[in-house]
């Protein structure tokens, strides 16, 4: 008997919700599978149009490119799916940059009177280090001091990028490929090399997006993150450690970073304090592209990455056409545009009245599961 | 109009009827050829479960929703609403449950929203304000004009909203569980101010599940089941089990103590705990309060609104920090650990609010059930997809979760079944002590019993259950004792064999009475 009775308000959303979609099945399956559809449309448009697009060697190339905003956009993923955002990452990208190149180029102790020259994989250990320190700040102002995510990291994007241009002076580290009677060789191996002819940086992604594709569909870690992100409060009650959960998304995002950061100064054998500079944007409009909602709980590595390929070879493929840099741009800002649309369409939920009322003030009623009790639940208790 | 309506009302004394309404979405029938009418300065109280139809109707009268067939007659002439500002512009003002005012904003800007004064200059804040008072002091509310909405209590809050439906002259106040979040006191100031309005011809259409509060108020009553209007008549022909029989179609029981078995040992000892009020600390809001619940036992808790019920559930659950006192748990002191800890030394809470703290929206009923209790489908480093459902697909038989499966989605389900979810999350740790703060809310009568029925099995398997209500039908149901709570503290200890009146009266309700 009960379960023929809905909620007060849900008949009136839920069936015509499915009228909508169900009588168009095929309009259902565009709207999921829209990045990937995205994707094929842009390989055909591109491919209709240059010669020099559709080849292996081209794709391997975009790919490359696409590596290091899918590396970060992963990063991200994590942070959006437990409801936050992580601005910082462009910064931390920049700075693990040019950690790598002081590091190649030698550190030298006065008091000892030696310059150490540390080997690769120190570098990278330590470059890794420096994001996950920059992700345990982020993570610790937002999980333990309620500082606001978007505050927080826009704070740590100056201070990062402040920290860089210290650094540096505001100067490049060129030349980072080590000396081989130093034993530090090797760094340009990771933007360089091929394996199977297959760029490292693209392996390195595969590698990163197969790990936390099970962490989330399989792990406790990846349970908790859904549930967490999904409703803060219920997590909690049902013994969730949220925020143990959040300082680790945003450690995590800061380690990818630093990954990204890595494989970018490798592939241009020198590392500037203002690489990666406004990449955060980048990554999170790959992740939006990707299908997962702003207000956390929904969306997955497939569709990131798909996100991420959709970027990328739209940008590539406008160099390649010869479309102008701001038309790049105006491009690539409308279809960012269009994906939020796209989502704000997908997580339309049942119970969430259509609000008729001429002046706008009668506030949904949350009886039901609204999506914006989740919203508004995170922003307080966050 | 219903045959069972007293004739003595002349159609005079109609202000608003709808005649033959019928509201369909697809297959579904909200509302199957509903007769129901307002009359002239009267509360017409409409009582029925959640899904009767109370919504629709009231959204259909008010423009929000045009129904499929029927028309609606407003003093004896045909109208079509076709929006809620039609509706607003004839008379009829509707206030939802959840408030709808701007709380950064003050009662002036929240009276005027969207139908600002304007001069030639600007808004006319000075005439706004002007009118703002007069409305206020005509409800016997003094509150400036420019305090804002979030330094009023709720109450006020309430008279706010109603100040706003009168200043665009309604005549017409649909009222949608408006005594929800109110104090006793702030009750009583409410029904009098119903009172007032409906001495000035104002019509008043009630809405609520607090029945006996409810028929304080109620001029005549209708009572909707399924989309029909089962049976109307006048305040002073019926009583509460009319309600309640015609809501329901039939004498509902939900249910006795569990019988045959010794209680065991103490499971639960809630040892001189005190809370503070989050929203002012020097006050407590639990005081100094002890009390043992035994292995195998129902312990109800009565209470008004405010009297702590809810602070003491979620300070035993370790969700709200104590002030003073201890929580043992089968004789070990559990205050100082965290939620995890204790739903891992078998004690859990379900909570009050479903949407807010029970249920995870974007995930699978299965996950939801699960949640709680991950650790025990672990394997290695992963979690074991047969495992789970197995688990799942088990809870979901033993809490009769009415569902296509674990993976549909928890929004598919209705209110009733969205609790059993919650409350097989939390069976599905193994509990020795459940929490269960109002079980019942918002979930039909049907569902109710379902819920009781459970937990009364599980008594009898050795659960010692806590739970808290504010409907003093469910106290006279499952529980073993009745403990009464007001203002923080034990104010009395019940067997099953209690009056309705002895807990009201314990309580402090019988004051608004």
């Amino acid at each position: 008997m009960t379960d023929k009775r809905r909620n007060d308000s849900s008949p009136a959303t839920a069936p015509a919700r499915a009228g909508r979609f169900s009588g168009l099945s095929v309009g259902k399956l565009l709207l999921e599978g829209r990045a990937f559809f995205a994707l094929i449309v842009i390989i055909i448009v591109f491919s209709s149009m240059s010669p020099y697009y559709f080849s292996l060697n081209n794709f391997l190339t975009m790919a490359s490119h696409v590596a290091i905003y899918g590396i970060l956009a992963i990063g991200m993923l994590l942070v959006i799916l437990n409801g936050g955002i992580d601005l910082s990452v462009g910064s931390t990208l920049g700075l693990s940059g040019v950690m790598a190149g002081f590091l190649m180029h030698g550190v030298t102790l006065k008091t000892f009177g030696v310059t150490l020259f540390p080997s690769v994989w120190v570098v990278v250990i330590v470059a890794c280090a420096l994001g996950a320190l920059v992700g345990l700040i982020n993570g610790v102002l937002i999980a333990r001091f309620k500082v606001p995510a978007f505050v927080a990291t826009l704070g740590m994007l100056y201070v990062v990028r402040g920290v860089a241009l210290l650094m540096t002076n505001g100067l490049t580290y060129n030349d980072l490929g080590g000396k081989a009677e130093l034993g530090n060789t090797g760094f340009d191996w990771l933007g360089f090399n091929r394996l199977l002819n297959v760029p490292i940086g693209v392996l390195v992604l595969a590698a990163i997006a197969l790990i936390f594709s099970v962490v989330l569909t399989r792990s406790v870690f990846g349970r908790w993150l859904y549930a967490s992100g999904g409703n803060e409060r219920a997590a909690q009650l049902s013994g969730v450690p949220v925020k143990k959960v959040q300082v680790y998304v945003y450690v995590i995002s800061g380690v990818c970073a630093a990954i990204a950061g890595l494989i970018l100064s490798s592939e241009l054998t020198s590392a500037g304090p203002t690489a990666g500079t406004s990449y955060e944007l980048t990554a999170i409009a790959a992740v939006v592209i990707g299908g997962a909602a702003l207000t956390g709980g929904h969306g997955n590595i497939r569709g990131t990455l798909l996100g991420a390929f959709v970027i990328g070879f739209l940008s590539d493929g406008l160099v390649i056409i010869g479309v102008s840099a701001y038309w790049q741009t105006v491009f690539t800002g409308s279809v960012i545009v269009l994906a939020v649309l796209l989502n704000a369409v997908q997580y339309r939920r049942p119970g969430r009245r259509a609000d008729k009322n001429g002046t706008g003030s009668i506030s949904a009623r949350t009886k039901d599961p609204a999506s914006v009790t989740g919203a508004v639940t995170k922003k307080t208790a966050g | 109009m219903t045959a069972s309506s007293d004739s003595a009302c002349r159609t005079s004394d109609v202000v608003l009827a709808a005649r033959d309404i019928v509201k369909s979405y697809g297959n579904t029938h909200a509302l199957k050829g509903v007769n129901f009418e307002i009359h002239r300065g009267k509360v017409t109280t409409l009582f029925g479960e959640n899904g009767a139809g109370k919504s629709t109707l009231m959204k259909i009268l008010s423009g929000v929703e045009t129904p499929t067939s029927g028309s609606i007659v407003l003093d004896g002439e045909p109208v079509i609403f076709n929006s809620t500002v039609d509706a607003r512009d004839r008379g009829i003002s509707i206030i939802h449950q959840e408030l709808s005012l701007a709380p950064n904003l003050n009662v002036r800007d929240n009276i005027f929203m969207g139908r600002e004064l304007r001069t030639a200059y600007g808004v006319d804040f000075a005439e706004e304000a002007r009118q703002t008072a007069a409305l206020m002091t005509s409800l016997e509310e003094e509150i400036a004009p420019t305090t804002l909405i979030q330094a009023l209590r709720l109450g006020q809050q309430q008279l706010v909203e109603i100040a706003r439906a009168l200043s665009v002259n309604s005549r017409i106040l649909i009222m949608d569980e408006p005594t929800s979040a109110l104090s006793a006191a702030e009750v009583e100031l409410l029904f009098k101010v119903i009172r007032d309005l409906t001495s000035r011809g104002v019509s008043i259409v009630y809405i609520s599940h607090h029945l006996e509060e409810a028929l304080e108020i109620t001029d005549y009553a209708v009572v909707l089941r399924d989309g029909n209007i089962t049976a109307a008549a006048e305040a002073k022909d019926i009583d509460l089990e009319w309600v309640v029989r015609n809501m329901v179609g039939e004498n509902f029981n939900l249910g006795s103590p569990p019988e045959g078995y010794d209680l065991g040992e103490v499971a639960l000892s809630i040892d001189d705990v005190s809370i503070a009020d989050a929203a002012n600390p020097e006050r407590s809001v639990v005081d100094s309060l002890s009390l043992d619940v035994r292995t195998g036992e129902i312990v109800c808790i009565y209470g008004l609104m405010g009297a702590g019920r809810t602070e003491l559930m979620e300070a035993i659950a370790g969700r709200v920090p104590m002030t003073g006192g201890r929580i043992l748990l089968k004789g070990q002191d559990i205050s100082r650990l965290s939620i995890a800890d204790r739903i891992e030394r078998g004690l859990g809470l379900v909570p009050e609010d479903r949407q807010r703290d029970g249920l995870v929206q974007t995930m699978s009923v299965g996950a939801n059930l699960s949640l709680a209790s991950i650790g025990a489908f672990v394997r290695g480093l992963l979690m074991s997809r047969q495992d789970e459902h197995a688990l799942v697909d088990n809870s979901i038989r033993d809490v009769h979760v009415k569902t296509a499966g674990g993976s549909a989605p928890i929004g598919s389900l209705s209110g009733g079944n969205q609790q059993k979810v919650v409350i097989g999350k939390m069976l599905m740790t193994e509990p020795r002590v459940i929490l269960l703060d109002e079980p019942s809310r918002g979930i039909d009568i049907g569902a109710k019993a379902e819920v009781f029925r459970l937990l009364s099995e599980r008594a009898a398997k050795g659960l010692a259950v806590l739970f808290s209500t504010s409907e003093v039908s469910e106290c006279l149901s499952i529980a073993h004792r009745i403990i009464v709570m007001r203002r923080g503290k034990i104010s009395a200890e019940f067997g099953p064999d209690v009056t309705k009146e002895q807990i009201m009266a314990a309580s402090g309700e019988a004051v608004v009475a």
